[in-house]
């Protein structure tokens, strides 16, 4: 057993753990066990409800998944992730790491700053620039694919988004696949190399094998964040109609717009136990990796 | 059927960094060739251009006749041991050495029975389903050997496999290394910036400096008559000593106030010169004369068998082998006589060539 190496003995340890200890309860666990509370009450934010909130135990839940409009935004949402991060974001990311694995100097310093400052720009300015970009009037896009009044974010709105979000995350899986390539000896692809192999199996054999830690980590952050992100809610406000309403945009709509506060809380729980059943698919294959080598 | 020729093969790096300038060699075929040189002259560069790694920037590559130049490393048909051995980490043994006959769709059970024979000569059997991380620093270079053997590759290519391993590890190496070179006489090309490995291993050696040969020709030649006075300072394990002297009457030099015999042949007196001599070839003698190198010992250096003295005198700073029994102490005077047979003349400025055209002992002079 570690001793008490500082010496403080059991009551002083305790004082000085206290502050923190009583932040966490108060800012963090307080209001996490209140939103799961609050998820079995029919709490409202105006009207009756909203004075004398009733205790309605697991009718929300129920409700949201006997409702069309909790399975639609969690397929969208499915569909966003998948879409985005664990095609889009990764499978971009890799590929500009893997292209400018040997290149130094001006090429990769512009790829890189570019493709930084999607990731940097705040959401809010980011969101303009794409409505800029994609308007039916004078949008830079129909400008230059020679499309005049086609509304992108009408005619395509999934499609908009998930393009929006590749564009917006590949910085992160850039920079860690970049770091985890240098971290190949080059003599091994040489070796591979001489052996005759092509580029796909240098990366099949070598690469791949070598770095899978780093893509199930990087896999289980951009999916993640990407299931919770909110900012597409700002290209499309969730529609037209809500054929974008991925979940944390209809727990917000649910819980602001509709002021089903019960409702939207029991929604945001839905959510926290996608993201607990994500993490703990990529943790398992992560453990089955460090079992095999 | 794989002699290696290599002309006019020029290196230019990205950044102006000239690594091989007009770079002239030929590898004959089944020959064990070593290329020596400090670090940084140039030497892996020339086993990764001959693999294909690095494009020359001009000359030309031709193995077993077929001019090379362009084609990618894959179809070279070589074979490179690499200084970190550069086995996968995630696959066995027989994975590892099977690896080659893979890429070449060779059917598994076969490829598995090739990878465990060549393998097992190599003293790996016991090891087969390790993986790399569970294997000594020997073992791993014997994977690494058994890998590029697995393929019947025309050449190989060694950049100095030897140096990760413990002094001891590397010298049952060496020897386990050039009895598998003479058993499979594949054309072999090592790279090491140790000159005794080198001497002990190759067929031949050429010695590099800032990307150009200084000389080539067998360990015996390079030895004892090293072309420059590069050469002459980097063979040897203790190097030669070069002492500035001029030529007198009566075949001598004149070195401090010593007149050494030398081999002067054609040069006429008052030439200034470079005397070499091998700390080696210098003998004790209790008496000065006119042909003996005297100073005061000013270091003593312990190399078991024998003694290095450092003098310093007249003729300037001096090393001498001598016996272990002999009595030296810093600070006591002493004489040496040279062997005048093994004495070498260099040219002072210049690149340092040698002047002479002394017999070589037991051997015809090379290039004479
Ligand atoms: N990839 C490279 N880019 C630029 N310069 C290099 C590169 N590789 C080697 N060099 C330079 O070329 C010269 C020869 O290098 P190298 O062939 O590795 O020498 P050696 O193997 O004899 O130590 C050195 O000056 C080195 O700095
Ligand atoms: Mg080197």
């Amino acid at each position: 057993m570690p001793a008490d190496a500082a010496g403080l003995g059991r009551a002083r340890a305790a004082a000085f753990v206290a502050p923190a200890l009583l932040l966490i309860a108060g800012f963090l666990v307080f209001p996490a066990l209140w939103t799961i509370y609050l998820g079995m009450t029919d709490y409202r934010l105006t009207g009756l409800a909203a004075a004398e909130p009733a205790f309605t135990g697991l009718d929300n839940v129920r409700r949201a998944l006997d409702e069309d409009q909790f399975t639609h935004s969690l397929g969208l949402t499915l569909q966003f992730v998948v879409g985005s991060a664990v095609l889009g974001q990764a499978l971009l990311g890799f590929a500009i790491a893997w292209l400018l694995r040997e290149r130094h100097g001006a090429l990769r310093r512009l790829v890189e700053a570019l493709v930084l400052l999607a990731w940097i720009l705040p959401g809010s300015v980011v969101a303009f620039l794409w409505i800029a970009l994609l308007d039916r009037e004078d949008g830079t896009l129909n400008a230059l694919l020679g499309t005049p009044g086609t509304a992108w974010l009408v005619e395509h709105p999934m499609a908009a988004i998930i393009v929006f979000n590749i564009w917006r995350g590949t910085a992160f899986s850039m920079m860690l696949y970049a770091a985890a390539l240098s971290s190949v000896p080059p003599s091994q692809l040489e070796t591979a190399r001489l052996a005759g192999a092509s580029s796909w199996q240098q990366l099949r054999d070598v690469v791949l094998p070598r770095i899978r830690g780093h893509v199930l980590t990087n896999l289980l952050l951009i999916s993640l964040w990407t299931f919770n992100d909110f900012t597409p809610f700002l290209l499309t406000n969730g529609g037209p109609g809500d054929e974008t309403e991925i979940m944390p945009v209809f727990v917000y709509k649910t819980a602001l717009f509709n002021g089903e506060l019960g409702y939207g809380a029991a929604l945001s729980v839905l959510m926290l136990l996608v993201n607990l059943v994500i993490a703990l698919v990529y943790v398992r294959l992560l453990r089955a990796r460090e079992a095999a080598s | 059927m794989a002699a290696i020729a290599l002309t006019g093969l020029t290196k230019d790096y990205p950044g102006g960094v000239r690594a091989l300038d007009g770079l002239e060699l030929d590898v004959a075929d089944g020959e064990f060739f070593a290329l020596l040189g400090p670090s940084g002259c140039g030497k892996t560069t020339i086993l990764r251009t001959i693999a294909g790694l690095e494009e020359a920037t001009a000359g030309t590559v031709v193995i077993g006749g077929d001019d090379v130049t362009r084609l990618p490393p894959g179809r070279r048909d070589v074979a490179m041991v690499f200084q970190d051995y550069a086995l996968f980490p995630h696959m066995t043994v027989t994975d590892n050495v099977a690896y080659p006959l893979r890429i070449r769709k060779v059917p598994t059970a076969e490829r598995r029975g090739r990878a465990a024979e060549t393998a097992g000569q190599l003293g790996l059997t016991k090891q087969l389903d390790r993986r790399p991380g569970q294997l000594s620093g020997g073992q791993q270079q014997r994977v690494a050997l058994a890998r590029a053997m697995a393929c019947h590759p025309r050449v190989f290519l060694f950049d100095e496999p030897l140096s990760n391993l413990d002094a001891r590890m590397r010298l049952e190496a060496r020897t386990f290394l050039k009895r598998l070179q003479r058993e499979l006489a594949v054309t072999t090309v090592f790279v090491t910036h140790d000159q005794a490995e080198a001497l002990a291993l190759a067929d031949r050696i050429a010695v590099l400096s800032d990307g150009r040969v200084r000389q080539v020709g067998t360990p015996t030649e390079v030895f004892r008559r090293p072309a420059n006075t590069f050469v002459a300072s980097f063979i040897g394990s203790t190097p030669m000593n070069l002492l500035p002297g001029t030529v007198t009457a009566g075949a001598r030099v004149l070195v401090g106030d010593a007149a050494l015999p030398a081999p002067v042949g054609e040069i006429a007196p008052g030439t200034p010169v470079v005397y070499g001599i091998r700390p080696e070839y210098l003998r004790l003698t209790p008496t000065a004369g006119e042909d003996t190198v005297t100073g005061e010992i000013t270091v003593v250096e312990n190399l078991g068998s024998t003694q290095l003295l450092t003098l310093e005198g007249p003729a300037g700073t001096v090393q001498v082998v001598v016996p272990e029994d002999s009595e030296a102490a810093p600070g006591a005077p002493l004489h040496v006589v040279p062997r005048a047979d093994r004495a070498l003349l260099y040219r002072p400025d210049g690149d340092g060539e040698l002047l002479t055209n002394c017999p070589t002992p037991g051997g015809a002079a090379p290039g004479a």
